[in-house]
Formats: structure tokens, C-alpha cells, sequence
């Protein structure tokens, strides 16, 4: 194995790591989670 | 106080002297951009004098604007953004102070440097290696004090602002440490460890990567937390926020080679870099449709409120430069606007127009609560400001537009014969009456910067600098 193989290995590794982290962020099962995790910023303050 | 009550307060200290220096240095800055864009139109304006020359005033421009304003702001934003969004005080406190006066430090150094003439040569790293290894050390601190807060936080989730801001301080140490590397022969001298095509490259992987990581990165950061808290709406789609997110990531470090398209860097790098920065359009315009959609149901609120008004022409100058940029990385259009001012109004209208405006809006929000006051000193002030700089913004770019493509159509323009059809100092003549016209854009842009210091300092002097609690239920938590 030469450098040219790991380079191939860690782009396709980096395309498939980052179309898994979409698959992941578009299950429904993160919904609700993620309305909370959006809410941060808005909660917490005393105005 | 006791050890224990000051854990119930947040440490806003160095908050407020980076966000009073951002405005300062802002000013200062861009009075910089001023001068050389009056020298551009006036040669006169050099005075014949090395110090005051555009070739070394220039770099003091864009370190202040970038470096000095833009991280300043950056500073400020980021240490008020992850003590909320973690609701803990901030680790390491006397840490965070030191890179307050470690970062002005250094630009100091750069303002005394730079016009002396001691650079090394790279666009946007020209600081000699004693500054460099400065900046280092304060980079350093800002990461332990900023991810040590990440480690302390009281809220499970690290909320996406924090990624953003994450991101920019590991990128940016390892661009600084990669790009700068020098063998030094003497005190303000040395020379680039790396030779020819190869240095180029390293250099736009460097320069490409500040703007996606310093320039873009930091600031969807600052733009995740206050255009939700100004418009009062959570963020349109926080999955977006995440798939964006790790778009940019996977993307910018490939994109840099568009910067020398028709060099003597291999081909293939070229197209690589064109490539890549074509898709950079998609994860660029996620960010830009996600902060425009926070506002979906609070239009309304543009109407008498000019600081979204600043967050909204942000997003929109963002999402116009994003699209310009990939379209300027192709090849063949890349053949008429390089080495004219149509790259130079890009710039801007990512600048100006997205980096100043978001970080305008972010410390007119941040301002009066840092100080215990509820709205800045005038409301009128930031109207004004708002008017002056976008249509300064507007001027700024429509004239370098013209005067790019104007150039680069005269540039290669040729005689049946085979023969150029303008003599460089032709195009030169034509640029002329759209180099006044970018100055005018350009004082009017500052001195919009001008009024917000004014009501920056009124602002600091109606209020007082008081402690600000962490909420109760948190600290619980």
C-alpha cells in the first residue's frame, strides 16, 4: 500500500463519514432533540 | 465575594474591551482602506515617502480590518456565546484576560511592523516570526480558555454557534503554524519554508481557508446565536445547521487552488480546486437560507428595527458572495476577472457586506447588555449607520464590478493583426473615475463606523459594567 491508496481511503472515508452525519441529522427520531438544542439560545436569559 | 457566588456570574471582562476595540479598530482600519483607496485614485497621495506607501499601508488595512476588527469582534463574540449557550462562567478567567492584552499586542506589533516594511511576503500573514510566535501563544490561550468552557458547560448539547467558533480556533492554529513556517535568519527577517509552486499553494490553502474558517466559520457562529436572539425565533432548521456545518468542514480545504488558476501549479490541482469550490456553493448557501428563514413570521420586525436590518443585508451579501465566488473560481471566467478589481470587489461584498454588517448587528446587540442597559444610546445613530454603510457597500462593489470587467475585456482585446488593442495605461485611464467612486463607498462605509463608535462610547457611559448572573435553574442543573 502507497500514499496514493491512503489518500483514496481517507476521501472516500471523509464522503461516506459525511454522508452519514446527513443520513443521521435527517432521522426523525432527532426531532425533538434538536427543537430543544435550537432553543438555547432563547432560553436562560433575565430580561 | 466568596468563591462560591463568584461561580454564579458570568466574567465579562474581557467581553467588553474586545468589543469596545472591535469598533476602534474598525475605524481605524477602514480609515486605512480610505487612504489607499485615495492613493490608488491620487498617486500623489504615496507622499513619496517609504512608510506612507500603498505597498505597505495596504497589508495595515487588511491585518486591521481582518485581524484587528474582525477578530476582536470575533473574541468578544465567542466568550459571550458559549458562557450563555453553556451557561457556566468562562474557565481559565485570567487566561482570557491576557489574550485580550496579548491579542492587542500584537496588533500593535503589526501597526509598528508593517509600515516599517518588515513582512514576509504572504497576503494575510505578512507579520515577521517574533509576531507570529506571539499570536501563537495567544491562540493557544483563547483555545484552553474556550474549550475548557465546552468541557465545564451545565447544558448537555453544544449548541451549533459553539461548533462554528470550535472550528475557526482549530483551523486557524493549524493554518497559522503551516503557512508561517520560516527559517528566521535575523530579528524581523526571514525566509518561507517552503519554495516555489509548493509555497504558493500553501499559501492559498492558507489564504482560502482564512476566509472559510476566520471570515466565515466564526461568523456563522456569531450568527447562529444573535440573529436567533434579535429576531426572538429559534433557528429555522438546526439539522441544517448540522449538515451545513460538516459541508464546509469537508470542503474548504480543497478550494484554495481556484487562487491560482493558470499558474504554474499542475493543472489537475486547478481543476480540483474549481471543482470543489463549486460545491462549496451548496453547504454556503445552507448557512445563508437557514438565517434568512429564522426570520419567517418576523418580517415585520425589519420595519423598526435596524439591527436585524444589519443581521438580514449580511445574510444577503453573504449568500451574493457565495454564489459569486464559485462562479468566479471557474476557469474560463476566472480568465477575465483574475488580476482585476472584480476580485477585489468580491472581497468586499464578502467583507463589507457580510463580515461588517453581521458583526455590526452582533455588538449593538451585545453593547448595551454588557453594560446592564437594555438598547444602545440612539436608536437614530444606528439607522444612520445602517443607511450610510449599505449604500457605501453598494457604491464600493457596483464600481469595481464595472471596473474589473471594464479592465479585463480591455486586457484581451485584440487586433485582427494579432496585435493587444489597448496599451495597459489605456485600461489603467479607464479604471480611473471608478477608483473615486470606491473611495466615496468606502468613506461613507466608515463613516457609518465613526458613528457607532460615538454611540458605542455614549452607550458605555449612560450604563455600568455589571456582573451577570447565571440563570438559577441551570446551575442546579
Amino acid at each position: 500500500m502507497d500514499i496514493t491508496d491512503l489518500r483514496i481511503i481517507s476521501t472516500v472515508a471523509a464522503l461516506i463519514t459525511f454522508v452519514g452525519i446527513w443520513v443521521w441529522a435527517w432521522l426523525g427520531r432527532n426531532k425533538k432533540d434538536f427543537e430543544e438544542a435550537a432553543r438555547l439560545p432563547l432560553e436562560g436569559d433575565e430580561e | 465575594m466568596s468563591n462560591n457566588q463568584v461561580e454564579m456570574f458570568y466574567d465579562d471582562w474581557a467581553i467588553r474591551k474586545f468589543a469596545v476595540m472591535a469598533v476602534v479598530w474598525g475605524v481605524v482600519g477602514m480609515l486605512m482602506g480610505v487612504i489607499i483607496a485615495a492613493q490608488l485614485a491620487f498617486p500623489e497621495l504615496n507622499l513619496g515617502l517609504p512608510w506612507t506607501s500603498f505597498g505597505r499601508l495596504r497589508p495595515l488595512h487588511t491585518n486591521a480590518v481582518i485581524f484587528a476588527f474582525g477578530g476582536s469582534a470575533l473574541f468578544a463574540t465567542s466568550y459571550y456565546v458559549v458562557q450563555r449557550t453553556s451557561q457556566v462562567r468562562l474557565a481559565f478567567p485570567l487566561l482570557a484576560r491576557y489574550t485580550f492584552w496579548g491579542y492587542q499586542a500584537v496588533i500593535v506589533l503589526a501597526a509598528i511592523t508593517l509600515p516599517l516594511g518588515y513582512t514576509q511576503g504572504k497576503e494575510y500573514a505578512e507579520l515577521e516570526w517574533p509576531i507570529d510566535l506571539l499570536l501563537l501563544v495567544v491562540w493557544v490561550m483563547y483555545a484552553l480558555v474556550f474549550f475548557g468552557t465546552i468541557a465545564n458547560r451545565k447544558i448537555k448539547h453544544i449548541y451549533v454557534a459553539n461548533w462554528f467558533y470550535a472550528a475557526f480556533i482549530i483551523v486557524v492554529a493549524l493554518l497559522h503554524i503551516v503557512n508561517s513556517a520560516a527559517i528566521p535568519s535575523e530579528w524581523f527577517r526571514s525566509y518561507s519554508a517552503y519554495s516555489g509552486a509548493q509555497d504558493a499553494m500553501i499559501q492559498w490553502w492558507y489564504g482560502h481557508n482564512a476566509v472559510g474558517f476566520f471570515l466565515t466559520a466564526a461568523f456563522l457562529g456569531m450568527m447562529y446565536y444573535f440573529v436567533p436572539k434579535q429576531a426572538q425565533r429559534p433557528v429555522y432548521s438546526y439539522r441544517l445547521s448540522i449538515v451545513h456545518f460538516w459541508g464546509l468542514i469537508f470542503t474548504y480545504m480543497w478550494a484554495g487552488s481556484h487562487h491560482l488558476h493558470y499558474t504554474a501549479l499542475p493543472d489537475w490541482t486547478q481543476s480540483v480546486g474549481m471543482v470543489l469550490s463549486l460545491i462549496l456553493l451548496a453547504p454556503s448557501w445552507g448557512g445563508m437560507i437557514n438565517g434568512m428563514m429564522t426570520m419567517s413570521g418576523a418580517w415585520h420586525k425589519l420595519r423598526d428595527d435596524p439591527i436585524l436590518r444589519f443581521m438580514i443585508v449580511s445574510l444577503s451579501f453573504y449568500g451574493m458572495s457565495t454564489f459569486e465566488g464559485p462562479m468566479m473560481a471557474i476557469k474560463t471566467v476566472n480568465a477575465l476577472s483574475h488580476y482585476t478589481d472584480w476580485t477585489v470587489g468580491h472581497v468586499h461584498s464578502g467583507a463589507l457586506g457580510w463580515v461588517g454588517f453581521v458583526s455590526m448587528g452582533s455588538l449593538y446587540f451585545l453593547t448595551p447588555r454588557l453594560w446592564g442597559l437594555k438598547q444602545m444610546y440612539s436608536k437614530k445613530a444606528i439607522e444612520l449607520h445602517f443607511w450610510l454603510a449599505t449604500i457605501g457597500v453598494v457604491l464600493y462593489i457596483s464600481a469595481m464590478w464595472i471596473s474589473g470587467v471594464t479592465a479585463g475585456l480591455m486586457w484581451r482585446a485584440i487586433n485582427e493583426d494579432g496585435t493587444l488593442t489597448y496599451t495597459f495605461v489605456e485600461s489603467v485611464k479607464a479604471m480611473h473615475p471608478f477608483y473615486v467612486i470606491r473611495m466615496i463607498g468606502g468613506l461613507m462605509y466608515v463613516s457609518g463606523m465613526i458613528i457607532m463608535l460615538w454611540n458605542v462610547i455614549k452607550t458605555v457611559q449612560m450604563g455600568q459594567a455589571t456582573p451577570a448572573k447565571i440563570p438559577a435553574a441551570a446551575a442546579h442543573a
